[in-house]
This record gives C-alpha cells, sequence and structure tokens, in this order.
C-alpha cells in the first residue's frame, strides 16, 4: 500500500508528511537548545563577580565560522531553487559548496578545540597563576613550558578578561613550584575542556552539540547530493522534497550558531 | 540527468515557475550578504566602549535577532508558510517563552533568598 501525501501535498494542509515532521522535529530542537540558552543564562548570572570569562575565544575564528555558515545557507537554498528549476547540474555545484563549506567549518572548530585542550592552567605554590599553551617540546618530567603570561595573585581579571591583544612568552615551570590540590594529591594543573569550569562546560556542551547537529546535516545533505542523486531520475518531485527538507534542517543549525556566535564568543 | 528542464520527463517546468525561482535566488542573495554585514555589525557593537557591558549585550542580541528573523523567514520560507506550520511553531513559541520566564522568574527567586539571607 503506498503512503500517501508522501509526495504530493495533501489538500487541505498544503504539506507532504516530510515537510511536516521535520517542522516538529525542528519543534523539538528549539525547545531543546533553548533549554540550553537558559542554562548559560543561570550560569552567567550567578558566576561570582569578574569571574566570567572573555575573550578566551578567537573571535575571527568564530566570525569566519559565521560566515561559512551563511554561505552555506545560501548555496542550499540556491540548489533548492535550481532544482525547482529543473537544473540538474547547478544543483549538484552548489550543494557541492555546502558539503564543503560543513566540512570547513568542522575544521575550524576542531581547530578551536584542539587550542583549548592545549591550553593549560598552572596554579604556582607562591600563589601566582601561570596561564597559557603547553609547549611539548620544552616540557620534560621536571620542567612545564607554557607559551603564555604569569598573573599576580591580586590580578585575577587578567585572567579572565584578557585584553584582546597580549604578549605571550614562553614560561618554565619547575615541577616543584607547582601547588598539589590537597583532595587529589596531584599538582594543580589543567587544561581549558569541559572540566575547567563553568564557562568551558557550557561552551562545549553547546558547540559540541551544535558541531553534531552541523556533521549529522553535512551526512544527510551528502547521502541525497551522492548516493541518493538517483532518485532524481526516478521521482524528482520527492527529490527535490529530499533537498527542501534536509535544507530546513541546515537552516535551523545556521540559525542556533547565529545565537550561539555573540553569545559565546563576543559577549 | 538533465540540466535542461524539457528533458526532464517526470518534472513539469513552466516558464513562471523558472522565473519565480529566478526571484528567489535574487532575494537569497541578497539576505545572503545582509546576513554577512550583519555578522560584522554584531562583531562591531561587542567591541565598541559603550561605557556598560549591557548596551554592548543588547546591541549584539538584537542584531542576532534580526538575523535569525531574516534566516527563519527567507531562507526556510516562514514569511509565506502554510498554516499548520505558523499552528505548530506557536506551541513551540508558547513553550520557549514559557521556559525563559522560568529562568527569569528563578533568578528573581534566587535573588529574593540571597535578600533573606543577608
Amino acid at each position: 500500500m503506498e503512503i500517501p501525501y508522501a509526495v504530493k501535498p495533501r489538500p487541505d494542509t498544503g504539506l507532504y508528511n516530510a515537510k511536516v515532521g521535520i517542522w516538529l522535529f525542528l519543534a523539538s530542537e528549539v525547545m531543546l537548545f533553548g533549554a540550553l540558552f537558559c542554562s548559560y543564562i543561570l550560569l552567567r548570572v550567578n558566576a561570582p563577580e569578574g569571574t566570567w570569562p572573555h575573550h578566551w575565544l578567537n573571535i575571527w575564528l568564530g566570525m569566519t565560522n559565521t560566515i561559512v555558515l551563511i554561505f552555506s545557507s545560501v548555496t542550499v537554498v540556491l540548489g533548492w531553487a535550481s532544482l525547482k528549476m529543473g537544473k540538474f547540474k547547478h544543483y549538484k555545484c552548489y550543494q557541492g559548496v555546502t558539503i564543503l563549506c560543513a566540512l570547513t567549518f568542522l575544521g575550524i572548530k576542531s581547530f578551536e578545540y584542539r587550542d583549548k585542550f592545549m591550553h593549560y592552567q598552572v596554579n604556582l605554590k607562591d600563589g601566582r597563576i601561570a596561564d597559557g599553551h603547553l609547549v611539548k617540546a620544552e616540557t620534560t618530567p621536571d620542567v612545564v613550558a607554557l607559551e603564555g603570561r604569569v598573573i599576580e595573585t591580586n590580578n585575577l581579571a587578567e585572567l579572565y578578561n584578557p585584553p584582546l591583544e597580549h604578549e605571550w612568552k614562553l614560561v618554565k615551570i619547575p615541577i616543584g613550584d607547582i601547588k598539589i590540590d590537597p583532595s587529589t594529591k596531584k599538582p594543580m594543573m589543567d587544561n581549558y575542556g569541559p572540566w575547567h569550569n563553568t564557562y568551558t562546560a557550557i561552551y562545549f556542551t553547546m558547540t559540541g552539540l551544535h558541531g553534531l547537529h552541523v556533521l549529522i546535516g553535512a551526512i544527510v545533505i551528502f547521502a541525497i547530493w551522492g548516493p541518493l542523486a538517483k532518485v532524481w531520475e526516478q521521482d524528482p518531485e520527492r527529490y527535490i522534497n529530499r533537498v527542501e527538507v534536509s535544507g530546513l534542517f541546515w537552516h535551523f543549525v545556521d540559525l542556533v550558531w547565529i545565537f550561539l556566535f555573540p553569545v559565546l564568543y563576543l559577549l | 540527468m538533465s540540466d535542461h528542464p524539457s528533458s526532464t520527463p517526470a518534472l513539469h517546468v513552466d516558464e513562471h515557475t523558472v522565473q519565480e525561482m529566478r526571484h528567489h535566488m535574487r532575494r537569497y542573495l541578497i539576505v545572503g550578504v545582509a546576513l554577512a554585514i550583519g555578522t560584522g555589525l554584531t562583531v562591531w557593537a561587542s567591541l565598541i566602549n559603550f561605557g556598560s557591558r549591557e548596551i554592548n549585550i543588547v546591541a549584539a542580541l538584537t542584531i542576532a535577532s534580526a538575523k535569525g528573523f531574516l534566516v527563519a523567514g527567507f531562507f526556510m520560507h516562514l514569511i509565506s508558510e502554510k498554516k499548520m506550520i505558523y499552528a505548530v511553531l506557536s506551541f513551540t513559541a508558547f513553550f520557549f517563552t514559557g521556559l525563559l520566564f522560568l529562568t527569569l522568574w528563578s533568578m528573581a527567586h534566587e535573588n529574593i533568598i540571597q535578600i533573606h539571607i543577608r
């Protein structure tokens, strides 16, 4: 038995099944990301005065990723419009660019993640804090080498709100100078992973979930663009519907990033 | 796999559709440029010292909301969508607003508790 309204729209609603389905799914996604944005608000508002970080992320990389996603959204709709005009080759070009944009976005995000995992905060016995990127070539079992700065105890504002442009130098810390955590009995040094503080926790949670959406969206778009392209010859309207539905998901991913970028990178 | 409308047998493409889609494509390009300019404006607004960080936050979120409207309205075609989609989204808007209200309410409640402790 053929499923009704799988391709042609239902006369009373004017919608085919998949379009109703994707909008219901996107509605649930709004609530998912909405809950995370609310968590962000609560964490930020309740953070002790002066301890919410600013400029910990590279604004220009974030801006580049925003432009990349916007550009990919444009190519998605141009691809869909090309199919509506029957221009399959144009669609292939536009959607090929979309897939490249998705890979570029994920590449930049991976670079940013790596940067955070290489960034360490080391608490010294004299109360000062060494902060910077681990230099593996200079690090030995007895000395930790960082490309960064040493912050005085009474200047924590510099740790949480570093100036946009600051000079970093090679800092070598003898392992004996590092404060020992009384509970774990281990040196107090950890990287800027999700465990570092509430800011990095919410940053990795939100961007990680968003990145997962980008990856899934890219896989779906690629599948329709490549292996499933034969559907175009068999049933072009069904194919156009698939492109439209995957495009709606992709625009939603773009929409979420439009809010994530200022919230995490700029404010 | 053809590049010409006439040689794709199962898909009916008339001149009206072609004209309409060309019009849409021009609009998409304009919206794309507007979004890119909006991104630049957001960064600019965040780096300007208005004397209060709250103003930076309001400015950046206002621009982000305008960009969000462009994406949802034009790329996702919400400015000319079917009633059923609006019905689904009105429920989402209701619950999303409720979620934000609960967040603000809990913040206010937290402040009241702190005042009592003091």
